[in-house]
């Protein structure tokens, strides 16, 4: 695995892979890093789109929020590392 | 869900970049700022998936422009770039992102700061913001290696003559025009003092470039006064195509 420097995007370059699963716009959600509790939009999230799927990580603590890998006719979505995601169900982008 | 999408105009901005006319049948419309991904397949069934941002303004004829920067080693950029012609089809899957956004009710000053290609979602918000004759106060700072490199030069240069125009400041990181007052290198805080919004005015702040530009740029703001939430950021990739 790389470093954890610089190589990686906003939250907002992941929202393509995502939006085949969630129905609403995720990167304008606020979701809380289960590890040190801090609070932030998705899109401020640190993503590692070079693996074979996307890493989004917490832009305060480094800590694993989501991750996300394509596996032939499957999608597998781990989510433990946020405590939760506020969607604004009214936002339409 | 993915769309098919025609190539109908083909036009460059520099040696190295060019502008796609895309007629999407079906497309929603979108938000300055928003990006698509666009997915291209080879003849043996091999597809790769990338994220560009949308250059032009939403506009009712079910276009978007996009502005594609091509990468040494990029593994779709060289073909969007050079060997794409129009009539070609490719599949596009948008508009994607609602956090980045400018929305044209929007009325605070607007301070854009781009790196290099990092031009082309904030082109989509001037653009937005002229064609709304929005009353935002807008200022444009652009950092570019050298005059060749330059984006957009022509719409950008005629700016100053609308009224509700943008202010616009170059800064060259490698090479300047000839007689160009300041030499060349990356922004600095004198830079950012004499050409952005004083941060009493709260302004909000865009920011798009590589990693490397945004991380400078968002800290001299910071230092400058602004607040964290008050700048928005999109990093671009440093290695590969854009993703």
């Amino acid at each position: 695995m790389t470093s954890l420097d610089s190589n990686y995007l906003d939250g907002n370059a992941a929202a393509g892979e995502l939006s085949k699963i969630f129905a609403m716009d995720v990167t304008a959600a606020e979701g809380q890093c289960a590890h040190c509790g801090a609070r932030k939009r998705f899109a401020e999230a640190h993503v590692y789109m070079q693996s074979p799927g996307i890493v989004a990580r917490c832009a305060i603590c480094q800590h694993v929020l989501l991750r996300l890998v394509n596996v032939r006719d499957r999608v597998l979505l781990d989510v433990r590392g946020m405590a939760y995601l506020s969607i604004d169900a009214a936002r339409t982008p | 869900m993915w769309r098919v999408a025609t190539v109908v105009a083909l036009r460059d901005e520099t040696p190295t970049a060019r502008t796609l006319t895309l007629d999407v049948p079906g497309w929603p419309g979108h938000v300055a700022r928003q990006h698509v991904d666009v997915r291209v397949t080879a003849p043996d069934g091999y597809s790769a998936v990338r994220s560009y941002s949308i250059a032009s303004a939403p506009d009712s004829q079910a276009q978007i422009e996009l502005t594609i920067e091509q990468l040494p080693n990029g593994e779709v950029s060289p073909y969007l770039t050079q060997v794409v012609a129009p009539g070609d089809r490719l599949e596009v899957r948008g508009p994607i992102g609602g956090w980045f956004v400018w929305r044209t009710e929007q009325t605070e000053p607007v301070q854009l700061i781009a790196g290099g290609s990092g031009i082309v979602p904030l082109m989509a918000m001037i653009r937005s913001h002229l064609s709304a004759r929005n009353t935002s106060q807008f200022r444009l700072l652009y950092s570019v290696r050298e005059p060749e490199a330059l984006f957009y030069r022509d719409e950008l240069g005629a700016l100053s003559k609308d009224k509700y125009s943008v202010g616009v400041t170059y800064a060259y990181s490698r090479k300047t025009p000839k007689d160009w007052p300041r030499p060349p290198g990356r922004i600095d805080a004198a830079l950012v003092a004499n050409a952005t919004w004083p941060s009493v005015l709260a302004p909000t702040c865009y920011v798009c470039g590589p990693t490397s530009f945004v991380e400078n740029v968002t800290a001299l703001l910071t230092a400058s006064g602004n607040e964290r939430d008050k700048i928005k950021t999109e990093r671009f990739g440093s290695t590969g195509d854009r993703k």
